[in-house]
């Protein structure tokens, strides 16, 4: 394919409150080719509302509009929601932060994993099984088999996350959005879950987006950034070259982070500028 | 050195886990001491031993030279406290910043109760708006600060700060660092810091020890750290991994055995 996988331009997220109107997103615009895009932002900038808003999944009193939402020559905002069903999953799908609250409890992860796989292909029980295992290896899931029977609080919070991606990626979807995939892991495991989705996007061409609020991290982990705040994009930039960013906003997050070796007595401390909401 | 806090041969026990393992360590008196290393590693359980959280342990645990036993007096809350990891479940939710910071105060028996909690919210930068408020109707960051006011107000000589900052954004992290770094200056506390996070370890510590798997595995200076003049193959893993993502590295991670 040589056209963008995913054009989004000028996606909005606004909140009808008993307050007023939220706006969580404002203006949004990108487009996303067989790549790895970071999105960059604190609590509220409106990150995770842009990944929701691809898939239709904001609900009311939230309310999603752009000019243009396409993936892959569909216009998303034009599906009925049982063909938005057919494409949640299947060629788009998304994994949460939390793996505790995105995982049914009542079933074995096994048997969710293999459900996810079977509502999207034709099956049998013990092909799914087969498929499932084969992607919990792929995950660095040690003793598959034993990992298959337990429920989801029998599970260590990284090893949830893994059986999430796990359930995310068996429908073999064209684009993953990751939704702070990674960031309730330890640092070497979380570079190990990395590695499995950076595999996935050299080789087989998925896109993916990568909601996180580590800088540093997107920065060694993405080819190109988004940095959101309040609800807008305020620079876009390639990972590599973030620690050249020209906006006050990403230059302040930049400089409050410590760092190994740090030898400032203090932290410089982000100075919000009411200019950077118009900007 | 004049130690603050000394522990010897801790050893907890939880069921079949064994989640400390003959950990010793010494902080002294005025010094900032980090306690790193990954979930399940041991850091958290010896701050609860050592708080007296969690009764269920052996070993040896002074504090200003005293003997602790498994229950703690109220001398020893009145000397040593703690400020916790999550400020949405550390406030009460039903009870203002007044209540919650006068009622330490009621409990150890303290006077001018009133200016003293007018005193200690000025101290860690909320104004007096703050004072009849409710936990909810402030941001994370703020309630942070409630927390480590509530803390201060009884005039600890230590701190044991359990991740306070893990759950706040960049921006807020580094308020929150200045302002323990600034009252650590001010009124010569000690520090004990558990964290994750190597680099809040570099700015916050003096010292660090590296646990895995509830073993001590290495004890290092923060300019050892700075350095990367680190002698064990798990820290030089830890150490790798936490700057940033590298395929490369990712392939050789291991798994380091207790």
């Amino acid at each position: 394919m040589s056209g963008p996988l995913l054009e989004v331009e000028n996606l909005s997220v606004t909140f009808d409150t008993a307050k007023g109107q939220v706006r969580a997103v404002r203006g949004m615009g990108f487009t996303l080719g067989r790549e790895k895009l970071g999105i960059v932002g604190e609590s509220g900038s409106g990150k995770s509302m842009t990944g929701r808003a691809i898939l239709r999944l904001v609900g009311p009193p939230g309310r999603a509009q752009a000019d243009r939402l396409v993936f892959d020559g569909i216009d998303l905002q034009r599906q009925s929601e049982r063909q938005m069903r057919a494409i949640r999953g299947r060629r788009i799908s998304m994994v949460m932060q939390d793996p505790k609250f995105s995982l049914n409890p009542v079933a074995t992860v096994g048997e969710q994993v293999a459900e996810a796989y079977r509502i999207h292909k034709r099956a049998s029980g013990r092909e799914a099984k087969r498929r499932v295992l084969e992607m919990f290896e792929a995950v660095r899931i040690r003793d598959p088999e034993r990992v298959w029977g337990l429920y989801p609080h029998e599970v260590s919070g990284g090893m949830g996350q893994r059986i999430m991606i796990a359930m995310m990626l068996i429908p073999d979807p064209d684009l993953l959005i990751a939704d702070e995939p990674t960031s309730a892991l330890d640092v070497t495991v979380q570079m190990q879950v990395l590695a499995i989705i950076d595999d996935l996007v050299t080789q087989r061409g998925m896109g993916l987006i990568f909601i996180s609020h580590d800088l540093n991290l997107v920065a060694s982990f993405c080819d190109r950034i988004l940095i959101m705040y309040a609800g807008r994009v305020v620079e876009s930039c390639r990972a590599a070259e973030l620690h050249q960013a020209k906006h006050p906003y990403t230059r302040g997050l930049l400089e409050s982070l410590p760092q190994i070796g740090d030898t400032r007595p203090f932290l410089p401390v982000l100075q919000r500028d009411p200019a950077w909401l118009e900007a | 050195m004049d130690a603050m806090i000394t522990i010897t041969g801790l050893d907890v026990v939880f069921g079949d886990t064994h989640a400390v393992r003959d950990a010793s360590l010494s902080v002294a008196r005025g010094e900032s001491y980090g306690l790193v290393g990954e979930s399940g590693s041991g850091k958290s359980t010896i701050l609860r031993a050592l708080s007296g959280l969690n009764w269920d342990w052996t070993g040896r645990i002074t504090v200003e030279g005293r003997e602790q036993g498994r229950r703690r007096d109220k001398g020893f809350f009145k000397l040593c406290q703690m400020v916790f990891q999550d400020p949405y479940g550390s406030l009460h939710p039903r009870q203002t910043v007044d209540a919650t910071l006068m009622e330490p105060l009621a409990i150890h028996g303290f006077d001018n109760r009133d200016a003293r909690v007018e005193r200690v919210l000025k101290e860690v930068g909320l104004g007096p708006s703050f004072r009849f408020r409710y936990p909810h109707q402030l941001s994370g960051g703020q309630r942070q600060r409630v927390a480590i006011a509530r803390a201060l107000v009884l005039e600890p000589r230590v701190l044991l700060l359990d991740e306070p900052t893990s759950a706040l954004d960049v921006s807020v992290q580094a308020e929150i660092l200045n302002l323990l770094k600034r009252l650590r200056a001010e009124r010569g506390l000690t520090y004990l810091l558990v964290t994750h996070n190597l680099a809040v370890v570099s700015v916050m510590c003096d010292r660090l020890a590296v646990m895995n798997r509830g073993r001590i595995v290495e004890t290092l200076t923060a300019a050892q750290l700075h350095d990367g003049t680190v002698t064990q193959p798990y820290t030089r893993q830890l150490l790798e991994a936490s700057r940033g993502y590298d395929r490369a590295a990712a392939d050789r991670i291991e798994d380091f055995a207790a």
